[in-house]
């Protein structure tokens, strides 16, 4: 059987999804000995251009990672995905948005002005900003374009399967490369996880009713080991998150922020979060309510830490 | 032509939908720019609902339950209470204006009530203007 | 999912809705929509050639979903249901668009109720594909029933129901069932005497074989639903045993305290141990604790060395009893209005003031002075005015008619020619005489030299002007059918108070989950087709609860509220809602979130599956599980998510 080819690429991402690819260890030989790896920057030095030479659908699979943010990210999305002939979305950012989605609050102008402006180690009093072209007398140069609004893939090309996580766990890694190799595809548009469930499925800690007088942030209590985090007042996301992660953080402590996505057949992961959350609130009392919910700083980049641009709102209005 | 809202109610069946119906039985009048979807109580409305309403082009949602403590279910209207201030909390962040979502209670006998907030919800939107999504609209991209 | 064949039908309602929106264009509307394969429009959906209408369609054009926009669902839902049931359809494969009650009645401008009506009609298309066919389950009814109230509608449908030979527990909170009607003289319009045709019902039901009376006692929980409802009731201690206790009254009469007596509204008195009145059922005791001396200072104990039966037990305590009832009647009465805040009628500052009550017990031969009208001095008073629409048809009050003050003040006109000389005056604002045999007896006290003054009285007033008011109250007003203001002063004032909500209606409301209207009386399930039923299933009002209203009238209501409960005994089972919430144990995670939030505990935790179960026995499909549920692991049966994300999109077209 001849071997596959591999594209790795990067968008708008952090690096961690390369690393979680490298985390599969040994699996790696036999990755190997399946697949030929034709291109992935971080690693090899392989130009556009001559990615750019392949003929269409030459790639057998690309493993994108990294949400679309800038005019040289969608240029490659596409180009990629004439080549390939499986598009997966990997990791949170190319699935939903993820960390850089959070910039959806925002627009270019705020954002420039935060970065090239406002932060206290900026001395920029002639505000200059970035600029796509620039002449000098060597020609012009051009970098992308800086766009107002975090795009997922699946906004921007046609995609076949997704591997969620913050980055996706090695197990998960290798479920989906697993598939590719043996050539046992699930159907179009699957998210390759371990379980349907949430991760509450995953999760030892003992569940009980819940009613809760105070939400904490983690930094505020140490919460007892075998209890549900949510019953302490943690806000978990455990229990709108996919599972098929094994639940590592809240089995190390600390509460699940919701990287594997929506639980299979949620539109919204945050408004399911947001509405889990409100409705464990143990208070008929407006007042009490508010005082309650008041403890909940930042509502956006809780319920929709790693999916804001996969939401049904997508972004902020700015006015 | 002025512009006229486009507003999703949500009645729950027992106190706030007979309250929309019996506006109509007394034939008073209210402006036509809510329509109603009837959920069985205030309690049954999940904020995805108010959220795909804004995707699809609504300019404001209104939620309609019994009266605290007159829920036919007891206090289904009671989670929809808790429900609303964090969602309010989260649309905030997301530049939405407060008066385009609205929870409030309206009995069974009071259409005369169902009237005046329909029509504030309208003028109020009616004044905010149109939703639009800036997704589709965004200047870069 | 088959492929949807959808047809829309369109209700004229006569020019009810045809009158605004434009049918023709809705149904050419509609006529595009996805999967609709025929719109029509018909004068009256709803009459037999209109339902024909859409089952024909159904058996000759295949149709498997139905659409009908017309009147509120709560209107005629049912019907069409029944309709496409008959022509084969499940019926759970209906929806309704509301374009009259929501649209063409509250919209002015004919474009815009025909657009909204569009939209209801788009939604309801879009909503009715994603329909699935649902069955209803049925659960026995349990045969016994609780009767919350024993005034006169509720000791009439425990009888009836007792009669058919089904077991009835009924609850007062009084030591005596009797109600307000006991307390009463004559009725009018006939003047039969009040005791003389409530003691014997109420005997029947203190003696009846099905009837378990729980007199001094008080509901304190309710759960379940239609068919097998969880009743907790209160039995407060009596310090009587009653068992023991054969209601010889003793104990009454060597009992050394005294304490005014509530039935006598304060214008007698009774013993601290005491029966509200002679003819009490049951004829047994209560010591009221407020008032004995024993349990204010320790000492005295008389009536338990006189009582031979060793029934009195001052050790007694409050005792809680478990019923398990299939239906249950509220019948809880109303409480008369206490004028004291109108003050200009000098209500509790001139002793000669009497509510209409009062006067009932004054004119009552049991009652505190033997049936004799007199004043507070013992005199006979030579004139009385009676001023109507005390508390009633004032906006400062209450803005309904109370219904029977018109005509018991015609009664106290009659009673007060027959047992004085005195000169009677109505003070009125409209004689309302509507009931049999009513403005006949309106007509006959005409005749019998009652001075009727039509206006609404200004003041009650002690300040003489001349000499011949000196003394007297002066009942000040205008003779609106004179013109002239007039000053008219008498011996005695009765104020025909309104009749008001109970006190605790509120809490009575939120016990049973029934609704109050804006007066705070309960809400029938609908005022004129289905006026016993409340919005809970299983749970009737009768008599003054729902509204003010006179003795036959309220037996009338508890005689039909009895029969609703027997017709549901006989049948003796009831379909339960079909549209109950269902948890997917493929998905349910086991998180827990959704188990605090059902008000009827029907969502339970399997241990060992580590997932939630909804019992759908218990489910009253609220849905607000499934709003909750982060997973979306719950459905809604015909509430589902994706029929509420279609509905929404409709709406917005």
């Amino acid at each position: 059987m001849a071997k596959l080819k591999i594209a790795l690429y990067w968008a708008a991402s952090c690096g961690g999804c390369e690393i979680a690819q490298l985390q599969i260890g040994d699996k790696l030989l036999k990755l190997a000995e399946a697949a030929d790896i034709v291109f992935w920057p971080v690693a090899i030095d392989v130009k556009y251009k001559d990615v750019e030479a392949m003929p269409d659908k030459s790639i057998d699979v690309c493993l994108f990672n990294g949400a679309i943010r800038n005019s040289e990210q969608e240029h490659m999305a596409k180009m990629l995905r004439e080549k390939s002939k499986v598009m997966i979305a990997y990791g949170s950012c190319a699935y939903e948005g993820c960390i850089p989605g959070l910039a959806n609050l925002f627009n270019r102008e705020l954002i420039f002005e935060r970065a090239y402006v406002e932060t206290p180690s900026t001395d920029n009093k002639e505000r200059v900003f970035p600029q796509t072209k620039f002449k000098v007398p060597e020609g012009e140069l051009t970098i992308p374009e800086f766009y107002d609004t975090v795009k997922t893939l699946r906004q921007t090309v046609d995609v076949d399967y997704i591997v969620p996580g913050c980055p996706p766990e090695e197990k998960t890694t290798w479920l989906a490369l697993e598939a590719l190799i043996t050539g046992k595809l699930p159907p179009k548009g699957t998210v390759i996880s371990h379980s349907v469930k949430a991760v509450c499925d995953d999760c030892p800690r003992k569940k009980d009713v819940k009613k809760v007088k105070k939400f904490y942030r983690t930094f505020e209590i140490i919460p007892a080991p075998e209890v549900c985090l949510l019953e302490q007042g943690l806000l978990c996301a455990g229990v709108a998150t996919r599972g098929g992660c094994g639940a590592p953080c809240p089995q190390a402590n600390m509460p699940c922020t919701g990287c594997y996505g929506p639980v299979e057949g949620v539109i919204d992961q945050g408004a399911h979060f947001l509405s889990a959350v409100a409705s464990v609130i143990d208070s008929n009392d407006p007042e009490e309510i508010q005082r309650i919910i008041d403890d909940i700083r930042d509502p956006v980049g809780t319920f929709y830490r790693y999916s804001l641009p996969d939401s049904l709102l997508r972004r902020a209005r700015i006015r | 032509m002025s512009f006229e809202p486009k507003i999703v109610g949500f009645c729950c069946n027992w106190c706030s939908y007979r309250g929309a119906d019996l506006a109509g039985t007394a034939r008073m009048k209210c402006s036509p720019n809510v329509r109603i979807i009837r959920v069985m109580c205030s309690g049954r409305v999940e904020p995805t609902f108010i959220l795909k309403a804004f995707e699809l082009g609504a300019d404001g949602v209104l939620v309609l339950g019994c009266h605290p403590g007159d829920c036919h279910y007891v206090e289904g209207n009671y989670k929809a209470a808790r429900r609303m201030p964090l969602l309010k909390k989260m649309l905030a962040q997301m530049g939405i204006e407060e008066d385009r979502v609205r929870l409030d209670w309206v009995s069974a006998s009071e259409g005369d009530r169902f009237v005046a907030i329909v029509d504030e919800m309208t003028e109020k939107v009616r004044a905010l203007g149109p939703f639009k999504n800036n997704f589709k609209e965004a200047k870069y991209g | 999912m088959e492929t949807p064949k959808i047809g829309v039908y369109v209700c004229h309602c006569g020019s009810n809705i045809a009158g605004t929106v434009d049918v023709q264009q809705v149904v050419e509307f509609a006529k595009k929509l996805d999967s609709v394969v025929v719109a029509r429009e018909y004068k009256f959906m709803c009459s037999d050639p209109g339902q024909n209408m859409i089952k024909e369609d159904i058996k000759n054009l295949k149709l498997n979903r139905v659409v009908v926009a017309s009147c509120s669902p709560l209107l005629h839902e049912p019907t069409f249901r029944h309709a496409v049931q008959e022509a084969g359809l499940n019926p759970y494969l209906f929806e309704m668009a509301n374009i009259r009650e929501q649209c063409s009645w509250t919209t002015e401008d004919h474009e815009k109720a025909t657009e909204k009506a569009k939209a209801l009609v788009s939604a309801a298309v879009k909503r009715v594909r994603y329909h699935q066919p649902l069955e209803t389950k049925d659960v026995p009814v349990n045969p016994a029933t609780l009767i919350v109230g024993g005034g006169i509608a509720g000791i009439q449908a425990a009888l009836e129901i007792a009669d058919a030979g089904h077991k009835v527990y009924l609850v007062e909170k009084d030591p005596s069932i009797g109600g307000h009607m006991i307390q009463f003289d004559k009725t009018f319009p006939t003047l039969d005497c009040s005791a003389c045709i409530l003691t014997p019902k109420m005997t029947s039901a203190g003696s009846h074989p099905n009837i378990e009376l729980m007199t001094y006692s008080e509901v304190e929980d309710v759960s379940g639903f239609i068919g097998n409802f969880k009743v907790r009731v209160r039995k407060k201690a009596r310090f009587v045993d009653e068992e023991k206790c054969n209601g010889c009254g003793v104990c009454m009469e060597k009992c050394p305290w005294k304490a005014p007596s509530e039935f006598d509204l304060g214008l007698g008195e009774r013993k601290a141990i005491y029966t509200p009145f002679p003819q009490a059922v049951p004829n047994i005791p209560v010591i009221d604790k407020e008032h004995c001396v024993y349990f204010l200072r320790g000492r005295c104990r008389a009536c338990e060395k006189f009582c031979e039966r060793g029934a009195i037990d001052f050790e007694q305590q409050d005792k809680i009893v478990e019923l398990e009832v299939g239906n249950i009647i509220i019948a809880t009465g109303y409480d008369p209005f206490d004028p004291t805040p109108i003050v200009k009628y000098g209500y509790n500052r001139y002793p000669n003031v009497y509510t209409a009550l009062e006067f009932e017990r004054l004119c009552n031969a049991a009652g505190p002075t033997g049936g004799k009208i007199v004043l507070r001095d013992g005199s006979e008073p030579k004139s009385v005015a009676i001023i109507h629409c005390v508390g009633s048809r004032d906006e400062n009050y209450h803005r309904y008619c109370s219904r029977v003050c018109c005509m018991y003040a015609l009664k106290y006109s009659h009673l007060i020619k027959e047992k004085t000389e005195a000169d009677v005056y109505q003070m009125y604002i409209d004689m309302r005489c509507f009931g049999k045999g009513y403005e006949e007896f309106y007509e006959r006290l005409s005749k019998e030299g009652v001075k009727f003054i039509r206006g609404k009285v200004a003041e009650v007033t002690d300040r003489a002007l001349t000499d011949e008011e000196k003394g007297k109250l002066i009942v000040c007003g205008e003779d609106t059918l004179l013109g002239t203001v007039i000053r008219v002063p008498v011996d005695m004032v009765i104020l025909c108070i309104a009749l008001e909500p109970r006190s605790d209606a509120k809490q009575v409301a939120q016990l049973f989950r029934i609704s109050q209207g804006a007066d705070g009386f309960f809400i029938e399930r609908h005022p004129k087709l289905d006026p016993v039923a409340t919005m809970t299933d299983g749970i009737f009002i009768a008599g003054c609860c729902q509204g003010p209203k006179d003795i036959p009238d309220t037996v009338a209501q508890a005689s039909a509220a009895a029969t609703r409960v027997l017709s549901l005994i006989s049948k003796g089972k009831v379909e339960l809602e079909a549209t109950v919430a269902v948890i997917d144990e493929e998905k349910c995670s086991g998180c827990r979130v959704c188990n605090i939030l059902c008000p009827y505990n029907a969502i339970t935790f399997i241990e060992d599956k580590e997932v939630s179960r909804v019992n759908e026995a218990l489910c009253k499909g609220c849905g607000t599980c499934v709003a909750a549920c982060p997973s979306a692991a719950i459905t809604h049966k015909h509430f589902t998510t994706e029929e509420i994300m279609a509905e929404i999109e409709g709406v917005l077209v």
